[in-house]
């Protein structure tokens, strides 16, 4: 019954606001969808000790689904601590962005959909995190892609705003292609899509192979591919990350509860969630850890020069997740969970402190029209600080722990790919840290660079948005300190029971050992970071776009996000237009209707033409052509011996 | 069960309704109103009739129910109807979409309306006698029957281009069903009988049952319809009224699939083994073809209309699967694509009421003053977009398994279609939608009106009943598949045990 209010509770909520919401007002359907989520979350807390904390595991059935022939799917919860950590990271941040939105949101017309849609987010990410087989973790994973395409494009007007949200489903959409393909061949070898039967089952058919396509191939290591690459467009992995920048086109705390704090992070969660199956993969493994740290790697060279406020954050998200799918490859999964939970914290809360400062600029997002904010808005300022030292692992707060445990795991790790991964993430972290003062540096410092009205209008936001920050602020600082024992300590192997599954050597207990300039590097890189940071934009502020005019081209490059949106463009939207196009004017105008019903008819006609000669009136021409039918008719017949 | 005869009641409901238009006199507005009203209620009537056919069902058992034999023409042929878990929830479709239909032309049709409902309440008896035929000559006659009415309704009571449109549908269908009746005949000579359950246990020799695959199906390929005879569906829809559309995306599409279960499977095993190639690469050419097509429409009906083609390729492929879940997922599909696209139908419809207008870029922006017009037409994009949760989902789901199991290459393919089918589902929402209200005559749009919520409400609930809680569904499917399969499988294995002797 906790589990199921849990779940079901954010879904009461979105259908009260989703249809009765013009009846009920803004406030009421502000009221019952936070008081809800506030609710699931008490309970979620709850259940964290009971499961996670109380080494307790359910599975909790709601109803049937699909059965068909020897496919049998219901409609049921699996709790253990995975799902515990998750349900704990989904309904607290999104009961904060609520509580958030009620100020964020207050001058908007369509608070009822909004709130709404929240809901109907919160309910399909839960229905995601507590799915017992793979087609309902699926039904949650095109629920939570549907009410991020709700959301993006909340601002209908926008035309920037659809198309960012069109982007973000057909990308998805594309990973959601390996996923199912990826259910239908687990069902395939497996003869269930249920979690635990897969997972009892995958002992047994290591080295199985079957035929893909026209191949021969290992079974486990091609359904835990095909699972992966759902997971990178969910995660926004590289090659299918281009609409998370874009998404920002939605409302800000969207931004910081969807494209932060749990929707994304849905890749990692999978991953995990499936460890008994991709450590059967060595291959699957390897492809997991390098394009996570590619990822890592590429997203923070892009956010080294982009202006918009949230794009930075966005494009460190994306990098971050890299880190989390290359700690999961190098097989500490427990980092990797680490780090979503406690960047689930200090991201959510950036996300919304630059929602605090679009809010206080008139909705400015240029940080090049910012600057001078520190003593406009303190509070935010100061929050954004907390939330900025926890990104970058100041020690002892919550990244310090997550992120430099996933670094010396990939140190510590000799699976392939691990180096590759370490030095990835090694200078990653640094690019992180200058990053991040940068948008500290450039929205809060110098001196202002907006209009003298914007100024004038600048405000600290109201308690009702600072309130939620600072809960998240006490996250960012202190949950590294308070779970890194259960999550990657000692107690870890307790914690988790059989919710991660590992072969071979303990990645995490190897990475405790790690030599000690290993272990100081995380803190160097973030040091050098900021002190670049402070030098580009404190001292020498004339120094980067000096830089930018020396080396153009590389900038250029940055500045264009390595220019993956103009060659899908190029590569794949535009074709598929014209190849439609052609198709139905060339194929189905020309060529089927043309031989076709058309073309028949044109024949007919022209030969009605042409017997229409022969209709020449005299009565022996008639007379004529019955004596040739007549004649035909007898032949046939005579020779067909009827 | 029932002890009486309801399968013949529900035959002879509607034409009871149309007996009774013809005797209103008059063409002044009571004489409207209360030809509508008749029609309304027969078709209400034979709705309430195929629920009571569903509640008395027996689901766990393969054999016609309902049975009722007449004898007719001769000792060969009888008027022989039934039903079992493969035809009994086309008629409940059916006889769902009607009424839904009759609302729907409430108040577009102004002219010749007694025609007008005569016709829909005549093609309604048609197709139900096509779901519950027993007997070959009976089906055909019902099957081709069809042609009329609906070629009368696209041809008078149709667009600008009518008289082009109707002709395409009724050469292109006509053409199919010579071969079928070829065939038809050939099997009358042959076996004495046109009774279908005699024809099922017949067992053809199998170089005769390549023949007679191929005449039935001509006829089948063109109705559903499949790549390349594809090309008069789009000219049909976009011409016919709103309600003829709901109809021919909703009943008369599915009666190719209907066949080939019916039919082809069970009659010609050896044969649709054989041919499952030939079903395979013309329905992944319609999947991938038509829905790049679909990207390129500038006509709202149109765009549904090839996604239609699409929708119905994932049919094929599930029939043709050849297992438990491909032809399960096949016939869910056939219904999901019946609700889903007969909704879509009508939500174009209720913009050409206002506007006169089905290109796309003629619109937009309307979410700002039909906000619950909005929201219905969302849902049904989702739906025909496969999202879990609606019925759409669970029918692409299981086809899509099953033709996993039968070819991976297949699957593969036919999966890209999903992609596709959003980018050109959510193009066209977007088009017509969202963005700034900014062209004059769309302000003035009124949204929904009381009977269009009250017809799209049942649609809603259908649509996420089906994908919530397919099993109310499924499990009246499942003992009849099972029994299709089995028999099919047995035939194969006598043939190749024949082969080896």
């Amino acid at each position: 019954m906790l589990y199921k209010l849990i779940v079901f509770l954010p879904l009461a909520g979105f259908l009260v606001a989703g249809l009765f919401g013009r009846q009920i007002g803004d406030r009421a359907s502000q009221v019952v969808t936070s008081g809800l989520l506030v609710v699931s979350a008490l309970l979620s807390v709850i259940a964290f000790f009971d499961v996670a904390l109380g080494g307790n595991s359910y599975r909790i059935l709601v109803a049937d689904w699909i059965y068909s022939g020897d496919l049998a799917i219901d409609w049921a919860l699996k709790i253990d601590t995975l799902t515990a950590v998750m349900l704990v990271v989904v309904t607290g941040v999104s009961s904060i962005v609520h509580i958030y939105s009620i100020g964020y949101m207050s001058h908007d017309p369509h608070n009822p959909r909004f709130f709404a849609y929240l809901s109907l987010f919160t309910f399909a990410m839960l229905m995601l995190v507590t799915a017992d087989n793979l087609v309902q973790m699926f039904f949650g994973w095109e629920g939570v892609g549907l009410a991020s395409y709700l959301l993006i494009g909340f601002w209908y007007k926008k035309p920037s705003a659809n198309a960012a949200a069109i982007k973000a489903f057909l990308v998805n959409r594309i990973g959601d292609f390996g996923f199912s393909l990826g259910i239908f061949a687990a069902f395939v070898l497996f003869n269930t899509v249920s979690l635990d039967a897969i997972f009892a089952g995958v002992a047994g058919a290591e080295g199985a192979t079957f035929t893909f396509l026209s191949w021969e191939l290992n079974a486990i290591t091609t359904i835990s591919i095909l699972l992966f690459i759902g997971a990178m467009g969910k995660s926004a992995q590289l090659g299918l990350h281009t609409w998370l920048p874009d998404a920002m086109e939605g409302p800000t705390p969207v931004s910081a509860l969807i494209h932060a704090a749990t929707m994304v992070t849905a890749g990692v969660f999978l991953v995990v969630r499936m460890s008994p199956l991709f450590e059967y993969s060595e291959t699957a493994l390897t492809l997991v850890t390098v394009v996570g740290a590619a990822t890592a790697f590429f997203a923070a060279t892009v956010g080294l020069v982009q202006n918009d406020i949230k794009r930075v954050i966005a494009y460190s998200t994306c990098s971050q997740l890299g880190y989390m799918f290359f700690a999961a490859g190098v097989g500490a999964y427990g980092a990797a969970m680490f780090h979503l939970f406690t960047h689930a914290f200090f991201k959510a809360l950036l996300f919304l402190g630059a929602g605090s400062v679009i809010h206080a600029m008139s909705d400015e997002q240029d940080m090049r029209n910012m600057g001078g904010l520190r003593t406009m808005i303190p509070a935010t300022y100061i929050l954004m600080i907390i939330g900025t030292i926890a990104l970058t692992g100041f020690p002892f707060t919550a990244g310090y722990y997550s992120k430099d445990m996933i670094i010396e795991a990939a140190y510590a790790s000799h699976s392939p790919g691990s180096q590759f991964a370490f030095l990835m993430g090694v200078s990653a972290a640094l690019m992180t840290s200058f990053y991040s003062w940068r948008l500290i540096f450039m929205t809060f410092h110098g001196a202002p660079r907006s209009s003298e009205e914007v100024i004038s209008h600048v405000h600290e936001s109201p308690k009702v948005m600072i309130l939620p920050l600072v809960v998240l602020a006490l996250g960012a600082l202190f949950a590294g300190l308070i779970f890194n024992g259960y999550f990657i300590g000692d107690g870890r192997l307790a914690f988790w029971g059989d919710a991660i599954f590992t072969m071979g050597a303990d990645v995490i207990e190897e990475a405790h050992h790690a030599p000690l300039i290993v272990k100081f590097l995380p803190a160097i890189m973030m040091v050098t970071g900021f002190l670049i940071a402070v030098w580009f934009y404190i001292w020498r502020t004339d120094l980067p776009a000096a830089l930018a005019r020396t080396w153009k081209g590389l900038y250029q490059f940055l500045l264009n996000k390595w220019y993956f949106d103009e060659l899908y463009d190029w590569l794949f939207v535009r074709p598929a237009f014209r190849i439609g196009h052609f198709l139905w004017k060339q194929g189905d105008g020309k060529t089927i209707d043309g031989l076709g019903p058309d073309g028949v008819a044109a024949a007919v006609m022209a030969a009605a033409k042409k017997i229409r000669l022969v209709q020449s009136g005299y009565v022996y021409h008639y007379a004529f052509a019955m004596l040739i039918g007549v004649a035909l008719a007898v032949t046939y017949f005579m020779i067909g011996g009827f | 069960m029932v002890d009486w005869p309801i399968l013949s009641v529900m035959l002879l409901v509607p034409v009871i309704g149309a007996l009774i238009m013809l005797m209103v006199r008059g063409d002044d507005d009571l004489a409207k109103r209360n030809i509508r009203y008749v029609a309304l209620w027969s078709t209400l009537v034979t709705f309430v009739l195929s629920l009571v056919l569903w509640a008395n069902f027996d689901p766990s058992t393969p054999d016609f129910q309902f049975v009722e034999k007449y004898p007719w023409l001769g000792d060969a042929i009888s008027f022989h109807l039934g039903v079992d878990g493969i035809s009994i929830l086309f008629i409940v479709l059916t006889a769902f979409l009607m009424p839904i239909c009759v609302l729907a032309s409430w108040e577009t049709i102004q002219t010749r309306v007694k025609e007008y409902m005569i016709a829909f309440l005549v093609l309604e008896t048609l197709m139900i006698g096509v779901f519950v035929a027993l007997d070959l000559f009976t089906f055909y006659i019902f099957f081709e029957g069809g042609l009329i009415p609906m070629f009368l309704i696209i041809g008078v009571w149709g667009g600008v281009r009518r008289i082009y449109a109707s002709f395409k549908f009724f050469l292109y269908t006509l053409l199919g069903s010579v071969f079928m009746l070829v065939a038809v005949l050939y099997m009358f000579f042959e076996a004495g009988t046109t009774d279908i359950p005699v024809l099922m246990a017949y067992g053809f020799a199998p170089e005769i049952q390549t023949w007679l695959w191929l005449g039935f199906f001509a006829s089948f390929a063109v109705k559903m319809p499949m790549w390349p005879v594809h090309t008069w569906l789009p000219d049909a829809h976009v011409e016919a009224p709103t309600a003829g559309s709901v109809i021919l995306a909703g009943v008369l599409l599915k009666m190719g699939g209907y066949g080939f279960l019916r039919f082809s499977l069970p009659m010609f095993p050896d044969a649709s083994h054989d041919f499952t190639w030939l079903v395979f690469a013309l329905s992944l050419v319609a999947v991938v073809y038509t829905s790049l097509v679909a990207l390129a429409q500038e006509d709202m009906k149109k765009l549904i209309a090839y996604s239609s083609v699409a929708h119905m390729g994932f049919v094929t492929i599930g029939i043709f699967a050849l297992n438990t879940q491909g032809i399960e997922g096949a016939i869910f599909q056939m219904l999901s694509h019946g609700i889903v696209s007969g909704a879509l139908f009508l939500c174009v419809g209720v913009v050409y009421d206002r506007l006169h207008t089905r290109e796309i870029g003629r619109y937009g922006g309307l979410v700002n003053n039909m906000p619950k017009y909005a929201v219905v037409f969302l849902i049904f994009s989702l739906a025909s977009v496969g999202l879990p949760g609606t019925s759409g989902f669970v029918g692409e789901f299981l086809a899509l398994v099953g033709a996993y199991k039968a070819n991976t290459w297949v699957a593969f393919i036919a999966a890209t279609g999903v992609i596709l089918g959003a980018a050109y589902m959510l193009y066209l929402y977007r088009r017509v939608v969202f963005g700034e209200l900014v062209k004059e005559d769309l302000i003035r749009l009124p949204d929904l009106n009381l009977r269009e919520v009250a017809i799209f409400v049942p649609l809603v609930i259908v649509v996420l009943w089906m994908g919530v809680y397919p099993a109310a569904f499924l499990d009246v499917i499942h003992v009849s598949v099972e029994n299709l399969l089995n028999q099919y499988g047995a035939a194969l294995a006598a043939t190749a045990e024949g082969m080896a002797r």
